[in-house]
């Protein structure tokens, strides 16, 4: 494997490499992202923001008491958000655990959703601590099942002891289960990671190991993805395609819980990373509640109001 | 897929300018005699006429200073003085959206920045030596430190407010009474203020507001009744109003020009480090006397930091101050602008290499694409001269101690910054840099209770902190 040429796939290379990336001055990437959080987005602007942030959210749902009812609901809303309102853009995609995926490829099949994709999570999602075998099999279940899409964790215990090469192998390993059959998307848990110094190691360590995606968290720990994490992010995807012409696509998830958050994190993709990365091929936003508050907003710039949410539907 | 900001203007309809002013003296707004528009500098609309104050206006405010100090003013205890600042700060936080769109519209710069710096720091300013009011006696400056009577205050075009209330916050706060002059471009939120002075009762005389040219201030300078000077401007300048009050009892502050370094060594957080270079030149539009308008980088990583400075600069959007998104505002004045235009043609000449992003620049208004020098070395003219404008000289250097002797290699000592990930470089660099502020890993940063001021030519004094107090008092009995 030739890991772009940068790195020979031994450890002690990728730990050299890793150690030569510029530090992160904390103080002045949280100063970038608040000044970026400033942008007024008004008018023809906001309304393309919001259907751009439509079409960019993996619709989720990681609970221990999802059903195949539940599923089909997210599907349902996934495909047609507004269903009073056909101009409104199907999601992202459909993101749900391995168990779930085949019920949801079926629904969404037999719905008119047949472009919207299904990921899954897994390696032993959300704390990955599981042996390689595990991790393997729950990989090939969801891609058996119809999973375009593997939302990976890396293994933070690793990561933080300074197993880089560890860490680099299982995403390596896990891309070659997905093969070309779905695309791999690793995630930091970066509020486990904490330093935005390991975030932007982690973003290189992901990228140069195949990653498709870089994603900030499982959502199930807080802090999630902050505007000044995801600007680390971004900077390092705007640098690795300079340095390898190859564009890796990056997901927040966890705490974007409205239009302005979403908004915001357009600002930043559209500063920092480029124009070219805002499509859902290049960035997605892994959200639950975030939708609903996007069709309200969006049905305010139509009416002038903001509506009650009784006029979104729940699921 | 193109993301375009929609046009985001922030209204003006908060704000409303007279036609004409005249000056504020003894509590009360007095017509002037002589008149001479102030534009917008975006657009080059007249926003209203300003008074030229001569010297019978100047006689008339320093004299009803000098009344207000004796007989009410050197009265009220300090805890008194202090509540009269926390009405002011109050109510200039209250009207922080009117003053942030007048600031705009007189001086050019983007309200972004005057809604989130420029005026939250006048508030600052306002509240923090307000607190000082009633605790002189444990400033450090003695047992009983006094106010001197009667300051004199001559102010800058650049942060109009702000440098009204690093002026007058502390003069007030220490006992002093005041005359201001702000400067003939930029008024108006002077005399807003005094609207303020008004509002929050402050007694007659206490602050008086007077309009006018370099030939009020120099009356305001020579006249026998003011007992302490307080300037910040030019270097130039500041040596005229040096060479007058010598020999006299006048104790001054001047806070003057500066060339100021920016020392980037080559383990900087490198994306961090093209946004402090970006603030410290473009910020103001680069009307600061403390920007880092000397960009002094190690060799090795020159060609990697230049190439993402300008991938950086490309994403600055310049045009109409009045639109929140707006990141680079108007230049000031058609005179600034020549100087900068004359400065930069220097630079060409003397064989530097010119670069801008592309801009789209409004025909109207006065306008200068942010621009960087490569190439420059110390024997240039835009390496010495303060440009004033967004114009960054970019040099070389090899070791740190080459990166040390060209920063102090100047006249001036205001500022400098540098970028480093090792703390102890950083040290090291701070206690060797003849500079008067530094900023570590940032740039641009100011608090009230920092004490601002620089080495050499670019002045005497500091402002704000306890330091700053020193300079409004002198020791009690």
């Amino acid at each position: 494997m030739s890991f772009y040429g940068i790195v020979d796939g031994t450890e002690s290379s990728l730990k050299h490499f890793l150690a030569q990336l510029p530090g992160v001055d904390q103080v002045g990437a949280d100063a970038r992202a608040a000044m970026l959080a400033t942008r007024s987005i008004k008018t023809t602007s906001k309304r393309w923001a919001i259907d751009t942030a439509i079409s960019m959210v993996d619709l989720t749902t990681l609970e221990g008491a999802d059903t195949a009812g539940k599923v089909r609901a997210l599907c349902s809303k996934a495909v047609r958000p507004d269903p009073t309102d056909q101009t409104v853009p199907s999601v992202g995609a459909i993101c749900v655990y391995n168990d779930m995926v085949a019920i949801a490829r079926t629904h969404l099949d037999a719905i008119g959703g047949k472009h919207v994709p299904v990921a899954a999570v897994s390696t032993a999602f959300p704390s990955g601590r599981a042996s390689m075998a595990v991790k393997i099999q729950d990989t090939q279940d969801a891609i058996d099942a119809g999973a375009a899409e593997i939302d990976m964790v890396i293994d933070r215990g690793a990561f933080l002891s300074g197993e880089y090469g560890l860490v680099f192998d299982e995403i390596v390993k896990i891309r070659e289960v997905c093969g070309d059959r779905a695309h791999l998307k690793v995630i930091f848990e970066t509020g486990e990671l904490v330093t935005y110094d390991n975030v932007r190691k982690a973003s290189y360590l992901a990228m140069l190991a195949g990653a498709d995606f870089i994603k900030t968290s499982t959502g199930k720990v807080a802090p999630a993805a902050t505007p000044p994490v995801v600007l680390v992010m971004l900077e390092a995807v705007r640098d690795f395609y300079q340095m390898t012409q190859r564009r890796i696509g990056v997901k927040p998830a966890g705490g974007i819980r409205n239009t302005k958050d979403a908004i915001k994190q357009l600002v930043l993709v559209n500063e920092t990373a480029g124009p070219e990365w805002l499509t859902p091929e290049y960035f997605r936003i892994g959200a639950s509640a975030l939708l609903n508050d996007l069709l309200m907003q969006r049905m305010k710039m139509d009416d002038g109001y903001y509506a009650s949410p009784n006029y979104v539907t729940i699921d | 897929m193109t993301f375009e900001y929609a046009p985001a203007p922030e209204s003006r309809a908060i704000v409303d300018i007279k036609a004409k002013y005249g000056h504020f003296i003894d509590g009360k707004f007095l017509p002037g005699k002589k008149h001479f528009a102030t534009i917008n500098p975006a657009t080059e609309e007249i926003l209203s006429q300003i008074s030229l104050g001569g010297a019978s206006d100047v006689d008339k405010a320093v004299a009803a200073a000098q009344k207000a100090y004796t007989k009410t003013w050197s009265k009220l205890s300090g805890k008194e003085r202090g509540k009269y600042l926390y009405r002011i700060a109050r109510i200039l936080q209250e009207r922080a959206r009117e003053f942030a769109v007048l600031e705009t519209l007189d001086n050019g710069k983007p309200i972004r920045e005057t809604r989130d710096i420029d005026i939250p720091l006048v508030a600052a300013h306002f509240f923090y030596h307000a607190g000082w009011a009633d605790k002189l006696d444990y400033a450090g400056l003695g047992k009983s430190p006094q106010p001197h009577g009667v300051a004199g205050q001559i102010i800058p075009w650049n942060f109009p407010l702000l440098m009204l209330a690093w002026k007058v916050a502390p003069a007030l706060a220490t006992g002093n009474t005041v005359v201001l002059k702000p400067a003939e471009n930029t008024s108006l939120t002077a005399l807003l203020f005094a609207e303020v002075c008004q509002q929050a009762e402050l007694p007659d005389g206490v602050v008086n507001i007077v309009t006018g040219d370099g030939s009020t201030g120099a009356a305001i300078v020579n006249h026998p009744g003011i007992h302490k000077i307080a300037f910040t401007g030019s270097t130039e300048v500041g040596k005229k109003i040096a060479r007058a009050i010598a020999g006299t009892n006048k104790k001054a502050t001047l806070e003057l020009g500066g060339k100021g370094a920016n020392i980037v060594f080559d383990d900087a957080p490198l994306e961090e480090t093209v946004e402090g270079i970006v603030n410290g030149i473009f910020f103001n539009q680069g009307h600061v006397c403390c920007a880092g308008s000397r960009l002094i980088l190690q060799e090795g990583i020159a060609d990697e930091l230049i190439e993402k400075l300008k991938v950086r600069m490309a994403k600055i959007r310049v045009g109409d101050p009045l639109d929140k998104n707006t990141d680079l505002g108007a230049i000031n004045s058609r005179e600034q602008l020549s100087k900068i235009q004359e400065l930069t043609s220097a630079g060409d000449a003397e064989g530097a290499e010119r670069w801008s992003p592309a801009c789209n620049l409004s025909a109207k208004g006065f306008w200068f694409a942010p621009t960087i020098f490569t190439g420059v070395t110390q024997a240039h003219r835009i390496a010495r001269e303060e440009i004033f404008g967004p114009v960054l000289s970019i040099l070389t250097f090899r070791t740190p101690q080459e990166a040390i002797e060209k920063a102090n290699n100047t006249p001036f000592g205001l500022s400098a910054g540098v970028w480093s990930e090792k703390g102890s470089r950083i040290l090291w660099a701070t206690q060797q840099l003849r500079a008067g502020v530094v900023w570590a890993n940032t740039f641009n940063k100011f608090d009230p209770a920092s004490p601002f001021g620089g080495y050499k030519e670019s002045g005497w004094g500091r402002e704000g902190g306890k330091h700053g107090l020193a300079a409004y008092l002198k020791e009690g009995k």
